[in-house]
């Protein structure tokens, strides 16, 4: 790849494409698309739960409750925090601005730090991460909290 | 201005799934309308929700009971899944080449997508209207 001088482009296949900001941001747009859409099983799963009544909601809680339905919901939040912020970089340039190539690949580059300084905020503040809550949102029963 | 000179494919190429059969542009607009709307919806769904889970199952209740939470709801959920729905269908297109497991796939997400909402909807009015 090192040893390659010709300026002219080359095919745009995927293993010898020199890798860049821009590129990483679709990829990742689409990634976190399916992963939201894997996500919103669980939000429908709530829903449904809490009309089904306490013995199908406290089960479901008790699972999100566990260390793996943690991650997952961390991922989910991950994930819907990056399509949003992304999403929203992309809304811009369906309007034509910011696809200078230098500053669209300084927007992708901000928009994968906020995205991950928003999910990390968003469980800080409501007091998700254990032993971390300035809101004193835990003063009611946690989620997946024995009732 | 004749049919010949708007495209140079056949109507057949064009339904075929070659290219659009006139409702590409539609597909790309309702993709960015339910975006702009999830731009709204989805942060007030996820600090609703956190604070709506709070309070164990009768929390989670009480706030879907509440008509302008279940109203809201119906919209994200709704708005979330119309936007899924053709998201998905934009990856699937682009990376099943196989005609009959592609066509298996878009039914199934229209299945899923719709079924999700039904499901969705059901709880929120059960609750609501109860």
């Amino acid at each position: 790849m090192s040893s390659w001088t010709d300026k002219r482009p080359m095919s745009p296949h995927v293993s010898i494409w020199k890798w860049h900001m821009t590129m990483a941001s679709s990829i990742l747009h689409r990634i976190t698309g399916v992963g939201n859409y894997l996500g919103i099983f669980i939000v429908v799963a709530w829903l449904f739960a809490t009309a089904a009544g306490p013995d199908y909601y406290e089960p479901l809680a008790g699972l999100i409750g566990t260390i793996w339905g943690q991650l997952i919901l961390f991922g989910f939040t991950l994930s819907i925090s990056y399509h949003l912020l992304n999403g929203i970089r992309h809304l811009v340039m369906d309007a034509g601005k910011a696809l200078q190539p230098k500053f669209g690949s300084f927007l992708s580059g901000l928009v994968l730090v906020l995205s991950v300084a928003l999910a990390v905020g968003v469980w800080i503040l409501s007091g998700l991460v254990p032993g971390v809550d300035p809101l004193n949102m835990t003063g009611a029963a946690p989620l997946g909290a024995a009732q | 201005m004749s049919k010949q000179q708007e495209s140079m494919r056949t109507p057949l190429g064009r339904v075929r799934g070659l290219g659009s059969a006139k409702h590409g542009a539609g597909h790309f607009v309702t993709q960015r309308v339910s975006a702009i709307a999830l731009i709204f919806l989805v942060p007030w769904f996820l600090i609703s929700l956190i604070a709506a889970v709070r309070g164990g199952y009768d929390g989670a209740l009480a706030w879907v009971a509440d008509p302008i939470n279940a109203v809201l709801t119906l919209l994200a959920v709704g708005a979330a899944l119309y936007h899924m729905r053709l998201g998905m269908q934009v990856v699937i297109e682009d990376y099943i080449a196989k005609h009959g497991t592609k066509a298996v796939l878009l039914i199934l997400n229209t299945f899923i997508c719709v079924g999700l909402f039904a499901a969705a909807a059901y709880a929120v009015l059960k609750i609501a209207i109860a």
